[in-house]
């Protein structure tokens, strides 16, 4: 009998496997730092304690119970760990382009824990990152919030099995180059971007009757109706209708965020993050009312023709109007110091510490729906965390020290010469990356063959 | 009735100038000349420590006096108290004004064609109105090196302040003959040549660089004898380097590029600069002994190596000035010139210092282009380009309250900071009607 459990295992070996991923949690006392908490205010002179990847206690002159590490953070600043919202780091692959919807395409598919990427985020304070699908198609693949817990070859651990489901859409001039110029298909316009989400989300709503008619006749006895074909790309497009999943969709001018509000409106969905949103500011009121706000890079323009008339007090309009705001990456360079980016909005738009350390905290936390996980320094939250010598804020701020789930994995003083994990086989010689802020944007990485004509265009790396 | 007949005429004739002037509302800010006093600040002056409580003085676009009791008769006052005055930023390193929308071929002026382009003028295609222009200049950054790219010689770059309405009024008086110099290495990822034909191509370019700069000192004894030349504007232009009439700013990334390109100037006995130079931590004791200046950056950036420290990046221009060469830094930008401060910062941050990190957006890159009689200091005697801040200008938490460039008071405006004006809050806001 147990031999056959065994077989069992085996035979659905990876799938038990990726369900259940060791995950590896810390305990440690960090003693008489200041704490940015983020959501309750500074704490000076204080101690965070964390007991198994849990914060436990936050307080004044804490004792470490027996056998738990304190490290003393005297002068130094603790901030909760960083979120990325928008990110490729940690993905083999970023773009499935071979269709306008490829809805059932799954990022946690391509997920590569021993990306170097990973620990680069980490040395620049950042916990969790959404790893997403690209931008060549208007609805792209559902994306994976990762844990950067490095040092993992199993990409199951460092998946955040516990966030909730998100998926990419794509508007403006990447969806229509690669599929109506580069392919002759819809959509070629933002007209046609609007169609294909309409149609999409329609025949997803028959597709679902399809279901329901059938379900229900199969309760009845004699009943000879065969069930509907299976398709695990409209069954997504089901579930985002039924608001399981949330929607990061990628985004630049205003009249599209608008038209997306309105198609949301329609199909009464209400998860929607607006994700760059260069131009959120001029709708700033209607993402603010609608949607889960907007996550926007702090000052990128003119880098392409959609986010030509940008501002970088984009951040600072969407905040004051009220819209959930956060600061992101989408790049392998940028995720090294979001904390300079976060403020950044201080430059632009005078706000507050606390409004510009949330931009990178609390507010990307819910935009991924994790809010009461991670985002901030709370007894009971995931401990995550980042020990600055200065305030994070100041430009000339250097991360000392990350923990995910109480996990040290980054530490300036003990990181070595070499941090990669794995050298291909293949690699003679190591090849040099000049100019790798051009490599680091990855949002139309894989589709190269859609651009013969259209070379100069797409080469240029920015997205 | 004749009474609100009456009334409303007389409501009509008190619109009636607003009406008329409707077409051309709201009032355009000039960049404007003058004679300034910014009275009573913290003067950084770079070069002679920082004083306190002290004015400027700014008359025919220089700075005319610095001190503690200047008369302001026939200036206008700026209270300063509480600020701080800096020189104006300088990014050794750019393509401001050469690009608009970097994803449009239509607006890149970069680069042209053909390998050997060194008489391609970044100058001339200078767009004084750029957008990048207004919204480099309010973050303090008033002067910046502008580079053409591309081939082996892909132009002659120019010094540029950011104020004025023709690329000559920009002029800031220095150009260099960019020249990319041929890499041996593997340029990333997306490189899929062989180690042999890497290894082939480094050495065909070398070769057909040291062809083209044999031709060019044919070409210069040619000239120097008084022979008659046929129009050969690239040797012409090559010849002014070997003549040392202009510098040659070598772009060079890689250790063993940097080893090979120190090897390929010596004896030449000309003025060089070297610029990138990524991977120069690995070489600092080299650049040094050869007293080559740098220009390096940008310093937010990746590691070139998977293998390397994560901080190389930021750590690189400090282990260039311990081992002894004089760096400015860049940040090979267009339209995201404004972060130079920032750069510099986490340069100071990973060890440059705070001090050498100004010196190098100041008066080093002022130096290294010859032009520290002008620029990169609050002295006496210098071009007006100074900046008045609310404290450090690499914090971003700093406001910069006022810019001057070549004496001109610059609008602390541009459309970034017009677009928060009008949408901060939206008139109408949520309502559809």
């Amino acid at each position: 009998m147990k031999k056959h459990i065994y077989l069992l295992a085996a035979f659905f070996g990876l799938g038990v496997g990726m369900s259940q991923a060791q995950v590896q949690k810390g305990s440690v006392l960090i003693k008489n730092a200041t704490v940015l908490t983020v959501t309750k205010g500074n704490l000076e002179s204080s101690d965070v304690l964390v007991e198994n990847g849990v914060i436990t206690q936050i307080g004044k002159n804490l004792t470490a119970p027996a056998g738990i590490t304190a490290i003393d953070a005297t002068g130094k600043y603790v901030m909760p760990g960083i979120i990325d919202a928008h990110s490729h780091v940690g993905l083999d692959v970023v773009n499935e382009a071979s269709a306008p919807i490829t809805a059932e395409i799954r990022m946690k598919d391509v997920v590569n824990p021993q990306d170097l990427g990973i620990y680069r985020a980490l040395a620049g304070g950042v916990t969790i990152s959404h790893a997403m699908h690209g931008s060549a198609n208007v609805v792209g693949g559902q994306n994976a919030t990762l844990k950067h817990r490095w040092g993992s070859e199993d990409p199951a651990a460092i998946i955040m099995q516990d966030a909730p489901r998100t998926i990419k859409f794509a508007l403006g001039e990447n969806p229509t180059r690669v599929h109506g110029r580069g392919n002759g298909i819809q959509p070629r316009s933002r007209m046609g971007v609007e169609a294909v989400i309409r149609n999409g989300f329609n025949e997803a709503i028959q597709y679902k009757k399809g279901w329901e008619k059938y379900n229900l006749a199969k309760a009845q006895k004699g009943n000879i109706l065969t069930p509907p074909a299976y398709s695990e790309r409209l069954q997504t497009l089901v579930d985002i209708l039924d608001g399981k999943i949330i929607i990061h969709c990628h985004s630049y001018r205003a009249d599209e965020i608008y038209m997306l509000i309105n198609v949301i409106k329609d199909f009464n969905i209400k998860k929607v993050v607006f994700q760059h949103t260069n131009e959120g500011f001029k709708v700033a009121p209607e993402i603010a009312e609608y949607t889960m706000g907007a996550s926007v890079f702090a000052d990128w323009w003119a880098y392409k023709m959609e986010v030509y008339y940008s501002t970088a007090y984009n951040a600072a309009i969407l905040q004051k109007n009220g819209a959930i705001t956060s600061i992101n990456s989408d790049s392998a360079e940028l995720i090294r110091h979001l904390y300079h980016e976060a403020g950044k909005t201080q430059r632009y738009g005078g706000l507050t510490d606390e409004e510009a350390l949330a931009m990178i905290t609390i507010n990307p936390a819910k935009q991924l729906g994790i809010e009461d996980k991670v985002g901030s320094i709370e007894v009971g939250k995931q401990a995550d965390l980042v020990i600055f010598e200065g305030h994070p804020l100041s430009s000339y701020a250097v991360p000392q020290m990350t923990f995910v789930d109480g996990v040290k994995y980054f530490d300036r003083k003990a990181d070595k010469e070499d941090q990669r994990q794995f050298v291909a086989a293949t690699e003679m010689v190591e090849p040099i990356f000049l100019r790798a802020n051009e490599e680091a944007h990855r949002c139309m990485q894989d589709v190269d063959k859609y651009f013969e004509a259209f070379q100069g265009a797409f080469m240029n790396g920015k997205q | 009735m004749k009474r609100i007949l009456k009334s409303f005429c007389a409501a009509l004739l008190a619109l009636l100038p607003v009406v008329a002037v409707a077409q051309i509302d709201g009032e355009f800010v000039k960049p404007r000349n003058g004679k300034f006093l910014l009275k009573n600040a913290t003067v950084v002056t770079v070069t002679k420590g920082t004083l306190k409580n002290t004015s400027v003085l700014l008359e025919n676009g220089k700075i005319s006096q610095v001190g503690t009791t200047l008369s302001s008769e026939g200036a206008e006052v700026i209270d300063c108290t509480g600020m701080f005055i800096y020189p104006g930023i300088i990014d050794g390193g750019t393509r401001l004004g050469l690009v608009e929308v970097s994803s449009v071929p239509e607006t890149v002026d970069y680069s042209d064609v053909g390998n050997v382009t060194p008489n391609m003028q970044a100058l001339t295609t200078v767009n004084p109105n750029s957008e990048a222009i207004g919204v480099t200049r309010v973050s303090g950054v008033t002067t910046v090196l502008t580079v053409p790219t591309g081939g082996l010689f892909p132009g002659t770059a120019a010094l540029i302040n950011l104020n004025g309405y023709t690329p000559d009024q920009m002029y800031g008086g220095f150009k260099a003959v960019a020249m990319t110099f041929p890499s041996s290495g593997r340029r990333g990822r997306f490189d899929r040549r062989s180690d042999e034909d890497i290894k082939k191509d480094g050495e065909k370019a070398m070769k057909e660089a040291n062809d083209i700069w044999e031709n060019a000192k044919s070409y210069l004894e040619l000239k120097k004898s008084g022979a008659e030349l046929t129009y050969y504007p690239e040797m012409d232009q090559l010849s002014k380097v070997i003549a040392g009439e202009l510098s040659l700013l070598i772009e060079v990334n890689s250790a063993s590029d940097i080893l090979n390109a120190i090897k390929w100037v010596e004896g030449k006995n000309i003025k060089v600069i070297f610029t990138g130079v990524a991977e120069g931590w690995r070489v600092a004791e080299q650049i040094a002994k050869a007293k080559i200046p740098v220009v390096t950056g940008p310093i937010q950036d990746l590691p070139t190596r998977g293998s390397d420290r994560y901080d190389t990046p930021y750590a690189n221009a400090g282990m260039l000035a311990k081992a002894g060469v004089k760096v400015a830094l860049r940040t090979d930008e267009e339209e995201n010139v404004r972060n130079l401060p920032f750069h510099a910062a986490f340069a100071a941050a990973y060890g440059l210092g705070k001090e050498e990190a100004l010196k190098a957006v100041t008066i080093n890159p002022a130096e290294i282009f010859g032009v520290a009689d002008q620029y990169g200091s609050v002295e006496a005697g210098k071009r007006a380009n100074l900046i008045v801040s609310t404290g450090d200008p690499f914090e971003t938490r700093s406001q910069i309250h006022h810019v001057f460039i070549d004496g001109y008071r610059i609008p602390m405006s541009n459309r970034h900071i017009r677009l928060y004006q009008e949408f901060l809050e939206r008139s109408p806001g949520l309502k559809t009607n």
